[in-house]
């Protein structure tokens, strides 16, 4: 049966991916997205990882505290992803801007060399 | 419930090359904001509402905003440099 | 290397790689048989321990706290970075003309205008309520600050431009950023004040279920909306200033 090993393979799907369109990229923010859509693949890995059959939000405000949840430090270890994923692209977005003001171009072909 | 966890999948499966391929930053932000709202709706399907929340704010909301607002400022500093440049 | 030659080298790489994910992926255990010891261990004590009831949060604001930490220090970090990067050069509009013509603004229609600013109130009340309930129901601090971060975006949709150069210059939201970040430090130094360890949690635990429960978990859940609200704005007005200081200039 599939299922049981389809989030992995779409988890490498979207990795690879990511990473064509990195590769192939002739836009520098084009170049960015896909680094975030990299990062997205790590997600899935990780809620595959923490998924219980049959299991439940980890939220005990309205169910007795002994059913079956799923695993929750696997989400807060993914909260903590979303929000350095949050961070590292306004990083990257201000740097290309930066590269467009000094360089005129944010072709990454055009970008080769250091203009130091 | 595995019916929709198999298409949730397939369907995140089948936007993320849909935001790879779209090559114009300016069409690729919308298919980013969708791509950000189908892995929140995986994210729920999974029982996990917490991370559903904050990729909803940032993978849908925040984040396209910034690569508007930096597309902004770049066309601004090209208006700026074509303005110099003819001067 | 010309752009075919790396495509054709990347995609042989890719193959390659393809082939040692699926390889990996037959050892790995099928999804929904679930073995690890450490999240059964979590979900019976964490309600009793903590009296927090989103053991999500409780994980993140409390166990785990000093990750979180560091995860606040990042944004942080990031935030000034990218301050730095956008300083005012000091050298732009020498001359005072025009970036762009008039006609290129859109004009904003009446609809989006009242929509907007009837947005504002209800975005800013359920940011606050989604920062403050972090113990209690799904949300925390992190998805309350952004949402209570998209309040001053919509007031500049809906055309005050004004209002939203106000808000966004104002001294608060440096201060909610910076406060957010040393408030996070602060509450863990506290901790070693009483002779436990940084980031213990030592303020009076309530019942679970209360607002008022879990102690520094609350705390910090609220801190960290603080932080990332102020970040977040920091992070918009510093990419919108030439524009909002031009749009001021034609609407005078």
């Amino acid at each position: 049966m599939m299922l049981p090993y389809l989030p992995y393979a779409v988890a490498a799907w979207v990795f690879l991916w990511g990473l064509y369109g990195i590769v192939t990229s002739k836009n520098l923010v084009h170049q960015v997205v896909c680094v975030a859509i990299l990062q997205t693949s790590t997600y899935v890995l990780l809620l595959a990882i923490g998924y219980k059959l049959g299991g439940t939000a980890p939220v005990f405000a309205d169910i007795p505290v002994g059913t079956t949840v799923v695993d929750p430090l696997v989400q807060a270890l993914m909260l903590t992803d979303i929000v350095v994923e949050a961070a590292v692209m306004a990083l990257l977005l201000s740097m290309v801007v930066k590269a467009n003001e000094l360089a005129g171009t944010v072709d990454p072909e055009e970008l080769r060399f250091l203009m130091g | 419930m595995r019916l929709l966890q198999w298409v949730i999948l397939l369907l995140v499966a089948g936007v993320a090359p849909a935001v790879v391929l779209s090559r114009d930053p300016k069409s690729q932000v919308v298919t980013l904001s969708f791509y950000g709202l189908i892995c929140a709706l995986m994210f729920f399907i999974f029982q996990a509402p917490d991370v559903a929340l904050s990729q909803i704010t940032i993978g849908a909301v925040m984040l396209p905003l910034m690569i508007m607002l930096a597309l902004t400022k770049m066309r601004r500093q090209n208006l700026r440099r074509e303005r110099e440049g003819k001067k | 290397m010309s752009s075919r030659t790396r495509t054709v080298f990347f995609l042989c790489s890719a193959a390659a790689l393809a082939f040692v994910f699926a390889w990996g992926i037959r050892d790995l255990p099928p999804l929904g048989d679930y073995r690890g010891p450490y999240g059964n261990a979590v979900t019976q004590v964490a309600v009793y321990e903590r009296h927090a009831t989103d053991v999500v949060n409780a994980i993140n604001y409390d166990y785990r706290a000093f990750d979180t930490l560091g995860e606040e220090f990042i944004f942080f970090a990031s935030v000034l970075g990218v301050l730095l990067l956008f300083r005012p050069a000091g050298e732009e509009d020498k001359d005072g003309k025009r970036e762009t013509k008039s006609e290129d603004t859109l004009p904003i229609s009446d609809t989006l205008r009242v929509s907007m600013q009837a947005m504002v109130g209800i975005m800013i009340v359920f940011g606050v309520y989604i920062a403050t309930h972090g113990q209690l129901t799904p949300g925390g601090g992190f998805q309350g600050g952004v949402i209570l971060a998209s309040a001053p975006l919509v007031v500049y949709l809906s055309g005050n431009v004004k209002t939203f150069e106000a808000i966004v210059s104002s001294p608060l939201v440096k201060l909610a950023e910076c406060g957010g970040a040393a408030g996070y430090a602060a509450i863990g130094t506290a901790a070693l004040l009483f002779g436990a360890h940084f980031l213990t949690n030592i303020v009076p635990l309530g019942t679970t279920g209360d607002l008022f429960s879990s102690g520094t978990i609350a705390v910090i859940s609220a801190v960290v909306g603080m932080e990332i609200a102020g970040g977040f704005v920091l992070l918009m007005q510093s990419y919108l200033r030439e524009i909002i200081e031009e749009r001021l200039k034609r609407e005078q």
